[in-house]
């Protein structure tokens, strides 16, 4: 495959079949590599979709500043196209993410801000929001209201599984801006009749969820439920273990929130199994292991690296 | 019927910081309403006009409760309910 640069060749990674791990040869599922994009993760195609759409509206022009709050995947991936095209990049991140993230935003030339831990990305989001009326010339894509987040999966990623799996029965992805599951799954829903498009949300330790009141909480503009058939919530206890599984049984070496969607395709499966069905699950591969190698998670007991991810915004 | 409810720490300030209580109920919102009768006023902070309130999330046995059946959810003897704020990824 030829590309004209690194942007062009963003999307259409591959899907490969986990004989291994599959329930059995009528319940099979398949991981979308989506650690083979340009920065290694899922977010390279919500991120080159905002900016160009930002672009477009005349939003952006060169030497603007962009400022995102994340909590590192779309900031890493907003850092490499700023970079090509000639942005400066403010990024506000929890201060409880993984060092590998802050060192990957600084080498493509992202500054980093931090936010508290108590509270996770929603007070990244808050921290973001008041720097963005400080500074009203600097350009928020802001992932979790962009329509061009959940559009670019609506014309990638949900387009690309369906020609790779014509067969499809589940689609299960990771919730966190909810862009993948709105925008893959709002196309497959319309394409595949039947599908089951089912959220997988890590559950964080408390210090996450540590919200001065209930107001504070926070669910993305994007969200649509009724794109859902459910959701999930996987703990850092069972996301490890079903990520040493995926690297053990299928050499297929992700990041901690595969895990979790793994947990949760697994448990599809194998409800398909006992109730005598077949079904392709199609599931999403966030990112690769590297950036949380720091994190300890692949190493000793699983007692052991749930301690060492308490408290930590692992997805 | 007794289920297990995980408390999340904003909520402890009602249960005296106990983060696991025991409930009786058959669906959810029995369970609610038998929470509220010994720890006053958790209900109103987890129910708004009869839905949970917009950032709450609560799940069964790991499953959100809003793809089930919402407040009418049924619980069995034994089910574990986990109440949590809605936070971000991303």
């Amino acid at each position: 495959m030829r590309f004209d640069s690194l942007l062009d060749s963003v999307g259409g990674t591959p899907l490969v079949g986990l004989p291994r791990l599959s329930p059995g040869p009528e319940v099979r599922l398949w991981a979308k590599l989506e650690d083979r994009n340009p920065t290694g993760s899922i977010k390279d195609r919500a991120a080159l979709a905002m900016v160009e759409q930002a672009e477009k509206d005349g939003l952006l022009t060169p030497g603007c500043t962009i400022l995102e709050p994340t909590s590192g995947n779309t900031g890493i991936s907003l850092a490499m196209a700023a970079r090509l095209k000639g942005y400066r990049l403010v990024c506000v991140m929890p201060e409880n993410t993984s060092d590998e993230r802050t060192q990957l935003l600084r080498m493509w030339g992202a500054e980093v801000v931090y936010s508290p831990g108590a509270g996770g990305s929603n007070e990244a989001v808050r921290v973001a929001r008041r720097m963005s009326q400080e500074h009203p010339d600097w350009i928020m894509l802001y992932q979790y209201g962009n329509l061009a987040n959940a559009q670019a999966h609506y014309d990638t990623t949900g387009p690309e599984i369906l020609t790779d799996l014509p067969t499809v029965t589940h689609f299960v992805a990771g919730l966190g801006t909810t862009g993948t599951l709105m925008g893959a799954g709002r196309y497959l829903r319309e394409h595949q009749p039947g599908i089951q498009i089912v959220a997988a949300e890590p559950r964080y330790g408390e210090l996450v969820y540590g919200l001065r009141n209930l107001d504070e909480g926070f669910v993305p503009e994007l969200y649509d439920e009724s794109v859902l058939t459910t959701r999930y919530s996987v703990g850092p206890r069972d996301a490890v273990r079903r990520v040493r599984q995926l690297l053990n049984q299928e050499g297929i070496f992700a990041g901690i929130s595969t895990g979790a969607i793994l947990h949760a395709a697994i448990g599809l499966g194998q409800r398909a199994v006992k109730a005598g069905e077949s079904a392709d699950i199609a599931f999403i591969v966030c990112d690769g292991g590297w950036k949380y190698l720091s994190t300890g998670a692949y190493e000793g007991t699983l007692d052991e690296a749930e301690d060492r991810l308490d408290g930590q915004v692992w997805a | 019927m007794s289920v297990e409810v995980r408390i999340p720490t904003i909520l402890r300030p009602y249960t005296d910081g106990v983060k696991i209580v025991e409930a009786q109920g058959d669906s959810l919102a029995a369970v609610i309403t038998d929470l509220d009768t010994r720890y006053t006023g958790i209900g109103e902070r987890l129910v708004e006009e009869g839905s949970l309130r917009r950032f709450i999330n609560v799940y069964l046995n790991d499953e959100d409760v809003r793809f089930l059946g919402g407040i009418d959810t049924p619980v069995a003897d034994g089910d574990s309910v986990t109440i949590l704020p809605a936070v971000a990824g991303g």
